[in-house]
């Protein structure tokens, strides 16, 4: 039997959107415009993948014009998310623009009939022996990029890249500094107008009864939208949305809510819900020696609220049984297919078009806020129709990333060796995204008239890096594990993306008792770590921290060091942090040092700037947040009553990148969290003799573990 | 409705209006002035600051009767791509944000320290930038492009 010839492997996101052109496309002005399917998020994306196509291409930088996202004309690439827009987008786009060159360079061959291994290209312009040239621009009527990748060409070997791989500055800062409107938020369509959306305090009321009439007599006032338990209003200024909606607010009666768990008992209430149980992973060992002892520890974490700076934003517009969306949602396509099942139309009806929010950190009310706009757009007579969440409703009704509770035991040997390792979760789901299911997942289709019920999130795939298991598997050598994780089917608390997913508390939890088996032991935690892992790049960026933490320098009173290391999804950026506290009760941290290998490095700031901000928001998670609710309110609305780390507070950071050009690249907006986490938790333990194993880690709660410990 | 006359970025303004409406409101909706951004609408996080005289201050709780006859400079009037603000020019050096929301608050606080104080400390810095709230964990290189901007335009 013959075998069959092996296919070359195209990119995951050009096997889904082969053609060409739909990625990149030479425009007469000597530009030459990309296409990602992926968006800006404030992660710098678009200069990366900027920086990718001008290299493959040989062009530069300035020429390339990146095209924001939008289901009218961009390849399909789901969702931005999980950091995998660099190794999705990145080589995808890498192989599309080493195809195009191929094709102009056998196109220019032709025309200066020069062979194609004698031409070279430079910022666009294709030249051969005899100065005899030609350019991208002069040929792309005679090139159609109407075609499907082949994976016949080869992207340049690192040693040959110019533009990757260097610090470029962002390409979308400028316009931020200069406030040139970008935002979604600054953005004036002609005849817009303004809507809000009425939604009750208490958690999971319905809107029985609405008196509409102060409303309509608010002067501005246009329409009021009623569908079911959704209610909201438009009129022709921001002011006068308020202000109706205001009226509207005292007009509303509802029903009695839906109970929210006990906020000081999350434990005791992940862990008596039903649920759906998972064996993530086992692995045995004849070996194994019998344990003389089991350590049994649990670790929680609190629901934490995205917090974007900005209210979720979006416009939208109808012009007969058809409808364009802005949005800032990480997914066009994903939105519009939910959109698509709520308006009960066909997709093609619907235009979905990404521009900037601020920064989301996962699955906040970017997709919310665009069903509202389409469903208020409806009575503005074809003028669009922009929405805005109020700050409150940004911290109450938007999705927040799960609470967790894990419990670890470990079987230790007579020498306090690690020989048995069981590891369970309680948790929501972490995926509640749009446009993956029959169901949408949209806020407001739960609301309307005929509503769908409220999708129960779920978890990803371990494939795809799981979700509250995400990182719970152990990189470490233990013997024999079990690892199970048990999704709640209840979910009074509504939860989907955050960060990391369960990453943060699953390296949180394995590395602090890691540390506290290493103390047991009297070993040096760096050295247990380095003893229990066999991959060089994990070890590399353990000792690369060390080094420049310089690690078990001199010890002083009243300061602590602990370290923390993750490989994040166990398929991504290697990252070790080590974190320096200072205080008695009331802690800070210091400084963190970290170092970071995301294979190859396309803007070695770009990646350092995400490492510092994933370190920074890790801080400001451990330290002070935490959604607070009774048990018929989210209560936690407003800034002072969720705070976040403030500048004064913020820790020194010091970020050491591992670059191999070699390796292909992964994203690294999500490698620091985890072991910022478990850095600081084991940096009060070191400093202050407690192990807190509750987030947040405050002042309240090291008294209690003092406390506990006396 | 009365005319409310003050200064905007070195210009004269008048506006018609609600004398209890806010100054965000007047500027982002009447004026289309977008540098300073809706966060919270409660003085609270920073990212609508403007500058009255030389003070930052939150734009979405300040009702425009305050206004009156005052200097108000939003990021606008910092500077421009052609001539930029030493801050702007020291932002874009370090590369200081990642989504920028908050950036043109972050700005006008900066901008309103170099004013009162043209060489402070990194706790200075700290300090003055303590209201304005960074989600993204921008603040070390925001504080760094501050210092810089203050250094290069420190006379010798």
């Amino acid at each position: 039997m013959s075998t069959p010839s092996p296919t070359p492997k195209l990119p995951v996101s050009l096997a889904v959107n082969p053609k060409l052109s739909s990625w990149v496309k030479f425009t007469d002005e000597g530009h030459v415009a990309i296409s990602p399917g992926k968006v800006e998020i404030g992660q710098g994306i678009v200069t990366a993948l900027a920086q990718i196509a001008a290299d493959e291409l040989d062009v530069d930088i300035a020429r390339v014009e990146m095209i924001r996202a939008s289901t009218a004309a961009s390849p399909n690439e789901g969702v931005t998310s999980g950091s995998l827009s660099i190794q999705q987008s990145g080589r995808a786009l890498r192989q599309v623009c080493a195809e195009v060159r191929l094709l102009f360079l056998v196109a220019a061959s032709e025309r200066l009939g020069v062979d194609a291994s004698r031409l070279d290209i430079n910022d666009g312009t294709i030249s051969g022996p005899g100065n005899v040239r030609t350019s991208y621009w002069e040929l792309a009527g005679e090139v159609s990029l109407d075609r499907e990748a082949t994976a016949d060409a080869i992207a340049k070997r690192a040693a040959l890249r110019g533009i990757a791989g260097q610090s470029i500055q962002r390409v979308d800062i400028p316009d931020k500094v200069f406030a040139r409107p970008r935002f979604i938020h600054d953005r004036a369509l002609p005849g817009l107008l303004h809507g809000r959306v009425l939604r009750p305090d208490i958690s999971g009321a319905k809107l029985i009864a609405l008196d509409e009439a102060a409303a309509r007599a608010v002067p501005g006032f246009i329409a009021i939208v009623r569908d079911g338990g959704f209610a909201g209003v438009v009129a022709d200024s921001e002011g006068a949305a308020e202000a109706a909606l205001k009226a509207l607010r005292k007009g509303a009666t509802w029903s009695a809510g839906e109970p929210l768990p006990n906020e000081d008992d999350l434990a005791g209430f992940l862990r008596t819900q039903p649920v759906e149980t998972t064996i993530i992973d086992t692995r045995s060992s004849a070996k194994t020696s019998k344990p003389s002892r089991t350590v049994r520890r649990q670790y929680t974490r609190p629901y934490i609220a995205h917090a974007s700076i900005a209210p979720s934003c979006a416009m939208a517009q109808w012009n007969g049984d058809r409808v364009q969306v802005w949005t800032h949602s990480q997914g066009v396509y994903l939105l519009r297919a939910d959109l698509a099942i709520v308006l009960k139309l066909p997709a093609e009806s619907i235009i979905v078009e990404h521009m900037e929010g601020a920064g989301c950190y996962g699955h906040n009310a970017a997709d919310d806020v665009a069903l509202d706009a389409v469903l208020l757009a409806k009575a503005a007579g074809g003028r669009p129709v922009r929405v805005q969440w109020s700050r409150h409703d940004e911290m109450s009704h938007a999705p927040f990333g799960a609470a967790m509770a894990i419990e670890i035991e470990a079987d230790l040997d007579a020498d306090n060796e690690i020989v048995g390792w069981r590891h369970a979760i309680w948790s929501n789901g972490h995926a509640a995204r749009p446009g993956r299911a029959a169901q949408p997942a949209l806020l407001a289709a739960t609301e309307i008239a005929n509503p769908y019920p409220r999708m129960i999130s779920s978890n990803p795939p371990a494939a795809n890096g799981g979700g509250g298991d995400r990182n719970s598997v152990p990189l470490y050598d233990f013997p024999a594990w079990t690892i199970t994780s048990h999704r709640l089917l209840s979910m009074p608390v509504r939860t989907s993306a955050l960060r990391t997913l369960g990453g943060q508390a699953n390296v949180f939890a394995i590395e602090s008792l890691l540390d506290e088996i290493a103390a047991l032991r009297g070993e040096d935690p760096i050295e247990f770590r380095l003893r229990h892992l066999r991959d060089e790049r994990a070890s590399d960026v353990i000792r690369a921290a060390a080094r420049r933490a310089q690690w078990k320098s001199q010890k002083r009173a009243g300061v602590g060091h602990g370290v923390g290391f993750a490989r994040y999804k166990n398929t991504g950026a290697y990252c070790a942090a080590i974190a320096e506290i200072a205080g008695d009760d009331d802690i800070r941290v210091k400084r963190l040092t970290l170092a970071v290998d995301v294979g190859e490095a396309i803007n070695p700031d770009g990646v350092i700037n995400q490492i510092e901000g994933g370190a920074i928001q890790a801080t400001s998670w451990v330290l002070k947040e935490r959604v607070r609710f009774d048990r018929t309110h989210i209560t936690s609305t407003s800034w002072t009553d969720y705070p976040i780390l403030t500048f004064s507070e913020v820790p020194a950071v010091d970020v050491e990148v591992i670059q191999r050009p070699e390796i292909e690249p992964v994203g690294a907006g999500e490698a620091a969290h985890g072991p910022v986490t478990a850095a600081i938790a084991n940096a009060v333990f070191d400093g202050l003799g407690v192990r807190v194993r509750d987030l947040p880690i405050t002042r309240d709660r090291i008294i209690a573990a003092m406390e506990l410990a006396s | 409705m009365p005319t409310i006359r003050f200064r905007l970025n070195g210009t004269a303004a008048a506006v018609e209006v609600d004398p209890d409406q806010m100054l965000l409101d007047v500027l982002r909706g009447r004026l289309g002035v977008t540098g300073p951004h809706f966060g919270c609408g409660a003085n609270e996080c920073g990212a609508c600051y403007v500058m009255i005289g030389d003070r930052a201050m939150a734009s979405c709780d300040m009702p425009m009767w305050s206004v009156a006859d005052k200097d108000v400079t939003t990021v606008e009037g910092l500077g421009t791509a052609e001539q930029p603000h030493p801050l702007q020019r020291a932002f874009i050096s370090e590369q200081a944000m990642q989504c920028g929301y908050c950036v043109s608050g972050v700005l006008v606080s900066a901008a309103a320290l170099l004013k009162r104080n043209p060489s402070p400390t990194e706790a200075e810095v700290r300090a003055a930038l303590d209201r304005n709230l960074c989600r993204c964990g921008s603040h070390n290189r925001m504080v760094r492009a501050v210092l810089r901007a203050a250094s290069e335009t420190a006379t010798p």
